[in-house]
């Protein structure tokens, strides 16, 4: 894990606020008919509108739907950092953030097989692979844990 | 001007070595042709697609230089589909008297590879192990199921019944009956979507010749007639793949544009349909696309299933040719390939699978990323 902040990398630009300590998802919204797509876009696919702000979504949202990618994907595109004999099953669904959009997500979660429509969860912003010598950012949702 | 199809060739689909994408393709077209009594040169016109096998019109240098007017149709696994709409409106148009529909393809084994950045997505949406199609089929599935109570036995039982289909079609990929146990047990693939729930890309060809409906009794005694076919792509809000931040109103789906059209351009409704073909990319597809088309209301799958009035001697057959389950995904020819088993159908001419009681009328349905849905409605 590379220690200085220098050596984090965002996996891409715009998708969420970076550095940050307490970082989040950037949407836009539409200034004419106010609807929030994610990520940001400068046009609404809602109105056909070209005029658009961006702005930081909520960290939090419930989950919509979800899915459990059980085989390694193929490389390229993937670039996780399994191998055939380290690959575990991991989530993927869409969070609904409240008043907002829903946003496709890889899920952080040690179980998937207790993944339920309509948890709670939280946004996580943290290193997903180590690529020449730095730590590529991306983001993830994870269960809020029960308290 | 109503449009006729008075030809029809397939390819078997499957795995064919040593045979090219585009001789598949030639192979149908030659079927199609000799199915109508024609000739190559006959043909004033043609639509192709194909998407990862060779270019459709590079076809003429095998067919024979014509100087026919020949398009290539790209669209996603609405490919075939959009070759036959094409067609279908070049005709309507008054342009032409007489062409051809083809479509082909031969992919890699595997899942299909996607290029994000291709496809407006952002290489980041790559690298996370986003870009499978199988997890949108698998997240549109588990939440259809959360709201109407669908089960996994229900998916179970659609691809029983499309293999046990695609047992009965000799131009069918896999022939395997595969029981109760044999599915239900297969492995996790995208949860709640096991193994032998889904389809897998692989090779084949199909081709149609379409003439004015005034014209067709010159050809065959048994012409079938178009009369619908309609794509629409998505509107905002319907959930479709890869879509990385979806509305929270929720929109129809294409699909239900797409049917709608159809019925209403047909002048017939769901109840009026014999037999259809509807796009089972997995097992959980041909259940929301029963009732998109306007077939059943949300959550009446179970009772369909259960009750088999989607088997060939049931009140809807759906897929019985063993759909995409059975024959596989190439691309440029799946959707021909459901209008090419209706048009068997509604000829009589089904073998084994034929449907009782001389169908009248039949439905396809293909749909495909990034959220497009072709549908006809044909007749005898």
């Amino acid at each position: 894990m590379a220690t200085s902040i220098a050596d984090q990398v965002p996996i891409a630009e715009g998708l969420f606020t970076w550095p940050s300590n307490d970082p989040r998802l950037l949407g836009s919204r539409c200034t004419n008919c106010g609807v929030v797509t994610f990520p940001a876009q400068s046009s609404c696919a809602a109105c056909a509108g070209t005029d658009t702000e961006t702005m930081e979504l909520e960290r939090k949202g419930t989950l919509w739907t979800y899915t459990i990618q059980c085989f390694l994907p193929n490389r390229p595109p993937y670039e996780g950092p399994e191998t055939p004999e380290t690959f575990r099953p991991f989530g993927v669904g869409y969070v609904e953030l409240p008043g907002q959009t829903r946003v496709e997500t890889r899920i952080k979660c040690d179980d998937p097989d207790s993944l339920r429509v309509g948890m709670e969860m939280e946004l996580v912003v943290e290193k997903f692979i180590e690529k020449d010598g730095k730590d590529i950012i991306s983001y993830f949702f994870q269960p809020v844990e029960a308290a | 001007m109503d449009v006729a199809i008075i030809g029809i060739g397939i390819h078997p689909f499957g795995r064919t070595d040593g045979v090219t994408g585009l001789e598949q393709g030639v192979f149908a077209a030659r079927q199609a042709l000799k199915d109508a009594g024609l000739n190559w040169q006959d043909m004033q016109f043609a639509y192709g697609g194909s998407a990862a096998a060779e270019k459709a019109d590079t076809m003429v240098s095998k067919l024979g230089l014509t100087g026919l007017q020949f398009i290539n149709v790209a669209n996603g696994c609405a490919t075939g589909g959009s070759a036959l709409q094409s067609a279908y409106m070049a005709i309507q148009s008054g342009m032409f008297d007489v062409g051809m529909a083809v479509g082909f393809d031969k992919h890699p084994r595997g899942a299909f590879t996607v290029d994000p950045e291709g496809s407006g997505l952002g290489k980041w949406y790559g690298d996370v192990g986003m870009a499978l199609t199988p997890q949108f089929f698998g997240m549109k599935i588990q939440r259809y199921m959360h709201e109407y109570g669908i089960s996994e036995d229900t998916l179970t039982r659609v691809a029983v019944k499309n293999y046990k289909n695609g047992a009965m079609n000799p131009n069918a990929w896999r022939k395997n009956a595969f029981s109760y146990e044999e599915v239900a047990e297969s492995p996790m693939v995208c949860h709640p979507l096991r193994k032998y729930m889904f389809c897998s890309p692989a090779e084949g060809g199909c081709a149609m010749i379409l003439c004015r409906a005034d014209k067709a009794k010159q050809f065959t005694s048994n012409p079938v007639f178009l009369k619908a076919a309609v794509v629409r792509t998505r509107n905002f809000g319907s959930f479709e793949v890869f879509t990385q931040g979806q509305a929270l109103d929720r929109a129809d789906a294409p699909t239900v544009q797409a049917s709608r059209a159809a019925f209403e351009m047909a002048g017939v409704g769901p109840e009026d349909i014999d037999v259809a073909q509807l796009q089972d990319t997995e097992s959980g597809a041909e259940i929301m696309h029963m009732s998109e088309n306007g077939f059943c209301a949300d959550g009446d799958q179970e009772k369909w299933l259960a009750e088999g009035w989607t088997e060939i001697d049931g009140k809807l057959p759906v897929n019985t040719d063993g759909g995409c389950l059975a024959n596989g995904e190439p691309i440029g020819a799946s959707g021909l390939r459901q209008v090419y088993e209706i048009a068997l159908q509604l000829r009589g001419e089904a073998g084994k699978r034929q449907v009782p009681n001389q169908p009248k009328t039949g439905y396809t349905h293909v749909y495909g990323a990034p959220g497009l849905s072709g549908v006809t409605i044909l007749s005898r």
